[in-house]
């Protein structure tokens, strides 16, 4: 049998990923559609005059085309020998671009090329991703290995961040904490991303829930303590493998909220938060106890998971409380715990609202009111979810989500299935990207997250964007045609 | 390379965590957009109609609690284009008085992008502005049959005396640079131009409301979205207390009617401005409703200028009422002391120069020469200063000093009135001489006339009546302002914040005494009001427009001032003509209320008398 040539056009074809191809090619055409939507007034010319949002977005897809076909026309091993150099280039026109950029609502992130604005975070994330490949790959690294590795790849992640940050774009700086997953799928500890996530919710749990309060402790508290006996009772089956430690948990918790709910109910003041932190703190001793005598010091994390969250929790609060009035009304309003209809919630409302006026089939395509009247917003850029859910509705809408949902996974799964590290790591990197792209942005549409100003990835109106993705993508695809051509080791 | 199979089994952990994240956003959506009542309302119904709820304008009271400026309602016609059904336009016409041509034009004019850049068929529009309230009352019961169409209501300023035009300002639509400049405005909005309403504006426009009506297919209204419960309630704009007294205002206007310039009075203790006259004026309501673009055209022509405010704007030489700065700048450098006399033959003459000077004794010191007027003492006064190298080392040094002693007495500078478009006026610095003569060939004589008031100076009366102001006070003043109190707002303390000149207090005492001497016996004897210690400067200032402008300073009672005024009249002749009695009817009429009926004579002069001036040049 010859031995496959190893930049076949031919073999290109028929290795591509084409269920892949087929979504990027919806996305983008359905994208483009969109912007036409969020933009259309009475009368407006052509969807493809280059006068429109749309026709500029479809001079950006055929250029972004292009660019993908070139990038599979590209020996894939050279993207793993010059993933140093690429993240070094971008890093330096990273650090350069304040200087160059005009004032764009008060951010500092755009280059003026010619006709065109480009913005050098966005190609920037797919040259972190192949920076952190290559390091990945490198000869015997593991990353539980040594400290020294975290510390490698947390600086690849970082240095781009900070420049980026000093943009003043946030919300593109954020984009690259995505990468913590890539952390964990090589083998960082999933107690990382845990601490983190439980560590967020705490925080806005405690200081959402603050008007009303359960048994003398303030609702968002007390909600913050049940989560902690929770997460005890369940580290502590994990940990312990006895089912009956966890269960003694249980009963213990159970049957002293019982008595205090009890008490509650037959009006006897209760000390609330002293009881509370009691049942916990004996809790402890329990589990410090059944780790002795079971010899098991995993357990201690699950002690350790409730000392830590319980004091956190308070000096979140105390630190809350000692900021001025408008630093606290500025995180209630990101945190949606006061509705600024006027200001920063505005935009959260009007989309909600469109959205919510799609109904299941949606007003129809060009119908939409809500976004014709300019109530969204940056309809066409980081709203553009908006539009989609009022003319197209719920099944519009579902459609979108799932096509994500299938992109994400379908990324996952090329991931998977490559035979190098630097394949499998990459791979995981615009999974990464996708999914914390897909979660913010469609999450600030429909009102469950923050507002942070990041475009949804191929929808969104906007060339840098779309040819960073782009480009993010026919890499991962060319890497993934390629496998076959690398002997398994 | 060795596979980690524990490892690999984190793509599940990963992949439930996305799943379960798109779950919980179809379920959201679901919630959104099937589940939700009231989207549901509103999936149903074409969609809401924003309706602009403007907020009322803040009322504007004297210094007495009087109503001057409040609203009335006004209706603009609006129309959505694309809701627009075929209707019968004469009937249309007819019903708010309009022609069919007048209609046409509007509509076109409407639609056409460069005179309405917002235009959108979706969004409404206004047709007409400002409708009578019985053309309103018609159309308001046929509105069934113009369906798209809908009335806004809009707030209009009323006045209820017509009167300090200058200080209150007017309303005007916003223009595009507005809307540029400022967030809150968008096309249609009204915002204050001139006076108070411009200077004010954040406090007296409010905050506009949201109401939310929902429509059926044809665009009719069925009433309010969720009963109101999402409208956005507008805020109204806070009330304005001047420190005005629109009676004295009144009084002081009938004053001057027939002349040009400006009267200010101010209260001493608190710089609250208590009228502000500039004349010719205009009446108020000219700039209110549809006829307010033509009038507003006709002011800008009017070749006397009513739109420009004398009192604050008008940069004039003070003449003579600048001579108590000149005494109190030689008092505080030392040059003379009460007892120094310079002479005066008829005037000052030295180094081949004379400037005139009237019949009075000679040699005089400080306080005669005030009384007065002796325009030697001061020459001889200045040279005495700009000339003493020996203390100063140059004239251009000596004259710095002399310069930020006036700056300090809020000359040369915007004193910071709260009211838009101060002029500086203006008091040069060595530099500017410098330029103009060459550096070191100038001297004091070679610029005498500015310690006269004349030459390059220039003053602003409201300038003048500060200086008044800060003797009566015996050395400080407050900023002058109009406005006393705003509406459930603590008024910043700097405002009432005193400034100090950097002359001594009681070299004011010995300027006051000066001038109390002018009202017993000297320049302004018909000052003198009956019962009342009147003081008082005159000022005759030569100008290249003609007559000599008549001005006057003046404060009283001598002890304890309550009233400081300054009089400007352009072409008056001499101080006593004009100044002199305005100055003092003002004053009486504040402090007594009522005037004195051997001086009733004074009055009727002043208001039948005019002056009558000259065309302007065409430039």
């Amino acid at each position: 049998m010859p031995l496959p040539r190893r930049n076949d056009p031919a073999s290109i074809f028929r290795n591509l990923d084409w269920v892949t191809v087929l979504i990027y090619l919806v996305m983008v055409l359905a994208g483009m559609v969109s912007i036409y939507a969020a933009s259309y007034d009475f009368d407006n010319a052509s969807m493809f005059s280059a006068d429109e949002f749309s026709g500029k977005q479809l001079r950006w897809i055929g250029l972004a085309l292009c660019v993908g076909v070139a990038l599979l026309l590209i020996d894939a091993r050279m993207y793993e020998t010059y993933a140093y150099p690429v993240y070094i280039i971008i890093l330096v026109l990273l650090a350069i671009t304040p200087f160059l950029a005009q004032d764009t609502k008060g951010s500092y992130s755009w280059i003026k090329l010619g006709p065109m604005s480009l913005q050098p975070a966005e190609f920037a994330k797919c040259a972190t991703a192949l920076a952190l490949a290559k390091l990945f790959s490198s000869y015997h690294f593991v990353l539980n290995a040594k400290p020294s590795n975290y510390f490698k790849a947390i600086a690849i992640i970082f240095v781009p961040i900070v420049l980026i940050l000093l943009q003043n774009e946030t919300g593109s700086a954020l984009t690259f904490m995505a990468l913590f997953f890539v952390l964990y799928r090589e083998g960082m500890s999933g107690l990382v991303l845990f601490a983190a996530f439980f560590a967020v919710v705490i925080f806005v749990v405690g200081i959402k829930f603050v008007e009303t309060s359960v048994m003398g402790v303030p609702t968002g508290e007390f909600a913050v303590m049940l989560m902690v006996m929770l997460v005890m009772v369940a580290m502590t089956a994990v940990y312990s493998r006895r089912l009956e430690v966890a269960r003694n948990l249980v009963l213990w918790f159970g049957g002293t909220g019982l008595i205090e709910y009890i008490l509650d109910l037959c009006g006897v003041p209760l000390p609330g938060m002293i009881i509370t932190l009691s049942v916990i703190g004996i809790a402890c001793i329990y589990i410090v106890i059944e780790a002795i005598k079971l010899r098991r010091p995993k357990l201690y994390v699950s002690v350790a998971t409730a000392v830590l969250s319980i004091g956190f929790l308070f000096s979140v609060n105390a630190a809350f409380n000692h900021l001025q009035y408008h630093q606290q009304m500025r995180i209630k309003v990101a945190l949606g715990i006061v509705e600024d209809l006027r200001d920063a919630g505005y935009n959260v409302n009007q989309s909600k609202i469109a959205i919510g006026s799609g109904g299941l089939l949606g007003k129809g395509f060009l119908n939409g009111t809500q976004t014709k009247l300019k109530y969204v917003p940056e309809q066409h850029t980081d709203f553009i979810f908006c539009t989609i859910g009022e003319e197209e509705g719920f099944v519009g809408a579902t459609f979108v989500t799932l096509l994500f949902l299938a992109l994400i996974l379908r990324v996952i799964k090329i991931g998977e299935r490559q035979p190098t590290t630097f394949g499998r790591v990459y791979a995981y990197c615009v999974a990464s990207y996708f999914m914390f792209h897909f979660c913010i942005n469609i999450g600030m549409v429909i009102g469950l997250c923050p507002v942070i100003g990041i475009p949804l990835p191929f929808f969104s109106y906007g060339g840098s964007s779309l040819w960073g993705f782009t480009i993010l993508l026919f890499i991962l695809l060319k890497i993934d045609a390629a496998r076959k051509n690398v002997l398994s080791y | 390379m060795r596979k980690n199979y524990d490892l690999e089994k984190r793509k599940y952990v990963i992949g439930c965590f996305i799943i379960i994240v798109a779950a919980i956003f179809l379920i959201r959506l679901f919630d959104l957009q099937l589940n939700d009542e009231k989207y549901k309302r509103s999936a149903d119904s074409n969609a809401f109609l924003k309706k602009t709820v403007y907020p009322s304008r803040g009322l504007i009271y004297d210094r007495n609690g009087e109503l001057v400026v409040f609203n009335q309602p006004a209706y603009d016609v609006m129309l959505i284009p694309r809701d627009v059904q075929p209707f019968d336009t004469l009937d249309f016409c007819a019903t708010i008085n309009i022609t069919k041509e007048q209609f046409d034009k509007r509509l076109a004019d409407m639609k056409d992008r460069r005179l309405n850049p917002g235009y959108s068929s979706y969004t409404p529009q206004r047709l007409l502005t400002q409708l009578s309230a019985q053309d309103y009352g018609r159309l308001q019961e046929k509105l069934y049959r113009f369906p798209g169409f809908f009335i806004q209501k809009r707030i209009l300023r009323q006045y209820n005396h017509p009167t300090a035009a200058n200080v209150l300002g007017n309303i005007r639509e916003v223009s595009s640079a507005d809307i540029e400049r400022d967030d809150y405005y968008a096309p249609g909005d009204y915002t204050g131009d001139l006076g108070i309403e411009k200077s004010y504006e954040t406090y007296l426009r409010g905050i506009k409301g949201v109401e939310i009506l929902i429509r059926d297919a044809r665009g009719r209204i069925q009433g309010r979205y969720e009963d109101g419960a999402r409208d956005i309630e507008p805020v109204s704009g806070r009330d304005l207390r001047l420190s005005l007294d629109i009676g004295l205002q009144q009084y002081a206007e009938s004053l001057m009617v027939g002349k040009r310039g400006a009267v200010v009075a101010i209260e001493p203790s608190t710089g609250e401005i208590l009228c502000m006259v500039s004349m010719p004026n205009y009446d108020p309501t000219l700039l209110v409703g549809r006829q307010r673009g033509e009038n507003y055209r006709k002011l800008v022509d009017d070749q006397s200028w009513p739109l420009f405010d004398r009192a604050l704007m008008g940069a004039y030489p003070p003449g003579s009422t600048f001579k108590p700065t000149q005494g109190l700048i030689f008092l505080q450098e030392g040059i003379i002391d009460l007892q120094t006399a310079y002479p005066c033959a008829h005037g000052y003459i030295n180094g081949g120069l004379r400037v005139g000077c009237h019949a009075h004794g000679s040699p005089l010191p400080l306080k005669p020469a005030l009384q007065t007027s002796c325009n030697a003492f001061f020459c001889w006064g200045f040279k005495a200063m700009i000339d003493r190298r020996s203390k100063y080392g140059s004239s251009a040094k000596a004259f710095e000093i002399w310069k930020n002693h006036l700056v300090s007495m809020g000359y040369g500078y915007k004193l910071g009135v709260d009211l838009p478009g101060e002029s500086r006026g203006f008091i040069p610095n060595a530099k500017f001489y410098d330029k103009f003569y060459s550096e070191g060939r100038w001297s004091a004589n070679t610029i005498i006339s500015v310690s006269i008031g004349q030459g390059e100076i220039l003053s602003t009366p409201i300038q003048i009546a500060n200086l008044s102001a800060t003797i009566a006070n015996r050395g400080w003043f407050i900023t002058p302002h109009v406005v006393k109190e705003i509406q459930d707002t603590v008024m910043p303390a700097e405002i009432l914040d005193r400034r100090y000149p950097t002359i001594e207090a009681h070299y004011y005492a010995d300027v006051a005494e000066g001038m109390r001497m002018a009202v017993t016996g000297g320049t302004c004897r018909r000052a003198a009001i009956p019962g009342i210690e009147v003081c008082g400067k005159t000022g005759t200032a030569q100008n290249p427009h003609g007559k000599d402008h008549s001005a006057f300073m003046g404060f009283a009672p001598y002890t304890d001032p309550k009233i400081a005024v300054a009089v400007y009249v352009e072409n008056g002749g001499w101080g006593a003509t004009y100044g002199v009695p305005i100055g003092s009817l003002v004053m009486e009429k504040y402090l007594t209320g009522k005037i004195a009926p051997e001086r009733k004579y004074m009055e009727d002069q002043m208001i039948n008398s005019s002056i009558i001036y000259a065309a302007p040049k065409k430039k």
